[in-house]
């Protein structure tokens, strides 16, 4: 399991910056590789958050 | 403390690597010292980090070791971590080399701040003296702790300033956001993408990777983590880090209308965009605000770098010399060290010229040289030796050593390879040979690093 997180984790990394290095379209006034960077800013610290939650309940069951 | 320092390298990095885009940048960074990133170009940035937060939830349980051990910087975890002294001064050594640059950058920022925002008043030379004074009186007072409050005031304010003229810059002058990237976008076609080559995709990545790996392994960020109150508490701040970077958006705004605003601004001027466009914008009174909270954002990490710096020579370079020590002679010499390290910089500010910026680019691949044996540290069965880390981390500084001051790329060293391999950044070139020899080394050396002294805790230095 692990390592398919590892894993899904590499393909944004690797993949999606060609596909989303366009201007078109805006989204809530961004051109589009911005409102990309944007959002995964808060998807980052969202996920983050996940893990860290998962993390300390592992760190209470021992 | 360590949120938005990454976005600052990036820009030096920038500026060393020059094309069209670097106005951008440029704004940036002379807007605060802080938080430059060109956001476009960012957010691999933060996916990167998830790795490195990665090995720190591996690393975050041994908190309770490192307070009954008595780590508290990062030398000294080396030290623990690999049973080696003479390592943990290799690495104390490369900690400060790197840091001296980053001081220096600071109160170059702290310079442009207030001759800017004094409308020519006070002149640069003397402003950096000011700078020098406060930073130096702000560390004697105030110590670790103080600077807490500190942080959470110049974020505030920064914060406040920054989203208010993220805001307000556009719709004076174009009516909005979107309009403003349109007008961009039409007087500028691609400004806003990455090119083929050049600054491109494969640039953009291992940069990230650089900045991600890299920001960590700066001893005052390394410090500050180490004297979290707890492990969850440290995951929980780094959960939160990347939402605060949302501000950087807000400089971009800032930053395009700045390009858009005040074209062909040259050399060192760039550094010089936020004060023209707010000059151009704002009555004198909202141009000081903008100059007290980009002197707080200045000073504030300065003073923690200078601590941090003053520590690392007194407990992990002077006493692996003079082990002898005692701990009061130790306070003693970090206090005659800070003052110390301040002149060291300023020196290097009014003589080293625009080399700094060359010599931080170098420093963070520096730092950066310290990942590999760090992580494998923190695996149960480590397989790195001692020897092993102590070579790779050295054939990486020599790397990048030589990589800067013969001006080379993997450009000039790869003329015919593909573009995507030509533009990978240098720091990633060497910390792949530094792994390399890493574990080539420790194949054939005896690995012992396994069992840990035992100490008396002593009291902390820096606080007393």
């Amino acid at each position: 399991m692990k390592k398919i997180i590892v894993l899904l984790s590499v393909i944004p990394a690797i993949g999606s910056l060609s596909v989303v290095n366009r201007v078109e379209p805006y989204i809530f006034g961004l051109p589009f590789i911005i409102f990309w960077a944007t959002a995964w800013l808060i998807l980052t610290s969202i996920c983050l958050y996940i893990s860290s939650v998962i993390c300390d309940r592992q760190e209470e069951n021992k | 403390m360590t949120s938005g320092r990454s976005g600052e390298e990036l820009r030096f990095v920038n500026h060393v690597r020059s094309d069209g885009r670097r106005d951008v940048f440029d704004f940036c960074v002379s807007w605060s010292q802080r938080s430059g990133i060109p956001y476009g170009r960012s957010h691999y940035l933060y996916i990167l980090r998830s790795y490195l937060h990665r090995s720190f939830l591996d690393f975050t349980p041994n908190l309770a070791l490192c307070e009954k051990h008595n780590v508290l910087t990062q030398s000294d975890f080396f030290t623990k971590k690999y049973n080696s002294k003479s390592l943990g001064l290799l690495v104390a050594v490369i900690g400060v080399l790197s840091m001296i640059p980053y001081i220096v950058l600071q109160l170059k920022g702290f310079q442009i701040i207030v001759s800017e925002a004094s409308y020519g008043l006070i002149p640069p030379t003397v402003a950096v003296w000011i700078g020098m004074l406060c930073v130096t009186v702000f560390v004697y007072v105030s110590g670790i702790h103080g600077s807490a409050w500190t942080a959470v005031l110049k974020d505030i304010l920064i914060l406040v300033v920054i989203v208010f003229l993220g805001i307000y810059l556009p719709i004076h002058y174009f009516g909005g956001v979107q309009p403003m990237f349109e007008t961009l976008e039409a007087t500028k076609p691609g400004f806003l993408l990455l090119p083929d080559e050049g600054l491109s995709i494969s640039w953009y990545i291992s940069l990230c990777l650089t900045i991600a790996l890299g920001q960590y392994m700066w001893p005052h960020c390394f410090g500050a983590s180490l004297s979290s109150q707890n492990e969850s508490a440290l995951r929980k701040n780094s959960a939160i880090l990347p939402l605060y970077q949302i501000i950087l958006v807000f400089i971009l705004f800032i930053g395009f209308t700045a390009v858009l605003q005040i074209p062909n601004l040259q050399g060192g001027d760039t550094d010089l965009a936020l004060f023209k466009i707010a000059k151009d914008a704002f009555p004198p009174w909202i141009v000081g605000v903008v100059g007290a909270a980009g002197m707080l954002a200045a000073l504030v990490p300065c003073s923690m770098l200078i601590l941090t710096a003053a520590t690392i020579l007194s407990k992990n370079i002077y006493k692996a010399v003079k082990p002898d020590t005692s701990n009061e002679q130790l306070a003693k010499l970090t206090r005659i060290f800070v003052p110390i390290v301040s002149l060291v910089s300023l020196i290097f500010t009014f003589y080293g010229g625009n080399t700094m910026i060359a010599l931080l680019t170098m420093a963070y691949s520096f730092v950066l040289q310290l990942f590999p044996p760090l992580v494998f540290s923190l695996l149960k069965r480590n397989p790195v030796s001692k020897a092993g880390a102590s070579a790779g981390m050295i054939l990486g500084v020599v790397l990048v050593a030589y990589f800067t001051l013969a001006e080379a790329t993997m450009a000039t060293l790869l003329p015919k390879a593909p573009h995507f391999i030509q533009d990978i950044d240098i720091g990633i070139v060497a910390i792949t040979f530094n792994l390399i020899v890493t574990l080539a080394v420790s194949a054939f050396t005896r690995k012992d690093q396994q069992t840990i002294q035992e100490e008396e805790p002593v009291k902390r230095i820096i606080t007393s």
